[in-house]
């Protein structure tokens, strides 16, 4: 179980960013465990994507974005790591639209594998089904393994996309706003998916459903306007003990 | 009842929407009523000629040019296509990489100022005359040619090919970029969360996503390079030739007739020949061209 005495996978220090002088985040301080499942609510425009963008260095292609203070992966600040495209593939993303790449549904999970350069087939027919099987979409696409991935119906899209994450073998899963495009019962069963995860990775879950939050997470932060109003165990937060009045207010969906 | 029909007048502005509406028709149709009349017109002037005189078999078949023989004149094209098809070869083995290339710099890696301006060079180079274009390979090239590799003469197909395919690449860099600029950002930042450098984003993601894009910018380089004229006739040396290197002179089917039509006696064989071979280059730039379309309009359904 997640304590207080849990290391930190991911520590953010004093984190600024902004879109040529608009400030999307300023000072944000928090520390990620490892196995826990961190949420982050808030309101459109709080800065929680940008968050998670800044943490796996994908403003490199943004030259508008300006990131300022340090993230700490397993103690490391992500500026310095040398090789960004190994740092990448230690974390998981998970986008708001599933992306289903425009390759058979086989050749998306494979990606990940054949970029580290696994080439044999019977290693990767293993990733593929192993992945495809925690993602709880197996059953459904195990006899269309070489349809095109951008062809399956959006909930299977984003389950595909989830399977894609896994064959990465992350470290540390992001998912920015994943149910967004999906239909209940789909979001169910990726929210059963993700419980089971937690025991192999860290998970940072961005989500405007207060209640999933609530569902999944053991933490949650409630960012507003690019500010990390308050972190506390996602218990206290939905049981009214609560350090911020907006807090509280967004909660219970006074305004959001 | 009364009110109503003082109401219910076609106005100025019932009048002027149907004229509209009528001259916008008619620009509309204007395109298909030409290329039809041109197709008419084509075989009217080589129809004589193509139901009496031709030999499909001669035609298609004999490396022999010589319809002003007055005795026994020969209408082969074989070696008016060979010129064409081994220029238009050479022409894409050239443009293909530079058009890809400068494609995916432009589309993938330059940024604001650059992009803009190498945007509006590639589209003034597209814009240079082809006589011009003739011209550099006749002044230009020819003595290089002579000079470097050490041969008797400089209007061959490699001349030809070189300046058809900086002619072609510009065009076809044009619709590649169009091409990739068309695949989503969100397909480049998913290979990018996996940890993909540049270089596997754009091979495994962009490029496949593109692909029928970049199929059809081929294809419209290639439709370019059958019907391409004067620089053609200007670099290629104009000698019937069925070529065995790019070393050698060639004569193409549209130099041919460019440089023929004006001397033949209308009604003549000689004269409905050409226009029959302006017929065959019709059908075969109607093919590519359509091709190329339905390809590009493939990745629009799809």
């Amino acid at each position: 179980m997640v304590n207080d005495t849990t290391p930190a996978k991911l520590e953010i220090q004093n984190l600024n960013i902004s879109y040529g002088g608009q400030t999307a985040i300023s000072g944000v301080n928090l520390s990620i465990r490892e196995h826990e499942i961190f949420g982050i609510i808030g309101p459109a425009n709080a800065g929680k994507t940008s968050f998670l963008k800044a943490i796996n260095r994908m403003d490199m292609f943004d030259s508008n974005m300006r990131v300022e203070g340090d993230i700490l992966f397993n103690g490391k600040n992500v500026r310095e790591w040398r090789n960004i495209y190994a740092l990448r593939s230690r974390i998981g993303v998970v986008f708001p639209l599933p992306v289903g790449l425009p390759m058979s549904v086989y050749d998306n999970v494979a990606l990940s594998a054949r970029l580290r350069g696994i080439k044999e087939k019977a290693e990767l027919d293993l990733i593929v089904e192993r992945c495809l099987t925690r993602a709880a979409l197996w059953d459904e696409v195990k006899d269309r393994l070489d349809t095109l991935g951008s062809l399956l119906s959006g909930g299977q899209q984003q389950r595909l996309t989830i399977a894609r994450a896994l064959s990465q073998e992350p470290e540390l899963l992001m998912l920015d706003e994943f149910s967004i495009a999906v239909d209940p019962v789909t979001t169910m069963r990726i929210e059963d998916v993700l419980k089971e995860l937690k025991s192999e990775m860290t998970i940072i879950l961005v989500t405007n459903l207060v209640q999933q939050a609530r569902r999944l997470a053991d933490r949650t932060a409630f960012f507003l306007d690019g500010e990390c109003v308050e972190i506390a165990q996602t218990e206290a937060l939905f049981t009214g003990q609560t350090s911020d009045q907006r807090t509280q207010d967004y909660v219970e969906g006074r305004f959001g | 009842m009364s009110h109503n029909h003082a109401i219910d007048r076609r106005n100025l502005d019932w009048y002027i929407d149907k004229a509209v509406q009528v001259l916008v028709f008619i620009g509309g149709i204007s395109a298909v009523i030409f290329i039809v009349g041109i197709f008419l017109f084509i075989t009217k002037e080589g129809i004589g000629f193509l139901i009496n005189t031709l030999d499909l078999q001669e035609f298609f078949g004999s490396p022999y040019w010589e319809p002003s023989d007055e005795d026994a004149p020969e209408y082969g094209i074989l070696a008016l296509m060979a010129g064409t098809a081994s220029v238009t070869g050479l022409a894409m083995l050239i443009a293909i990489p530079f058009s890809l290339g400068s494609a995916i710099y432009v589309a993938e890696f330059a940024t604001g100022k650059t992009r803009e301006w190498l945007k509006i060079l590639i589209e003034l180079l597209a814009a240079i005359p082809s006589v011009v274009w003739g011209f550099i390979g006749l002044t230009i090239m020819n003595p290089l040619i002579i000079e470097l590799f050490d041969v008797p003469v400089g209007l061959t197909v490699l001349n030809a090919g070189i300046i058809l395919g900086l002619m072609a690449a510009p065009i076809m860099t044009s619709i590649a970029e169009d091409a990739l600029k068309a695949v989503p950002d969100r397909y480049r930042e998913a290979a990018e969360a996996l940890g993909a450098t540049r270089w596997q984003i754009i091979f495994k993601t962009v490029l496949p996503a593109a692909k029928n894009g970049l199929l059809g910018a081929v294809l419209l380089g290639v439709g370019r390079g059958f019907g391409e004229t004067m620089a053609v006739l200007m670099a290629t040396g104009h000698a019937v030739n069925i070529p065995g290197s790019v070393f050698d002179s060639v004569r193409a089917l549209t130099a041919t007739i460019a440089a023929e039509l004006g001397e033949t006696a209308v009604g003549s064989d000689h004269y409905q020949v050409l226009f029959t071979i302006g017929l065959f280059l019709f059908l075969i730039t109607f093919l590519i061209n359509l091709t190329a379309d339905l390809i590009v309009r493939g990745i629009r359904n799809s």
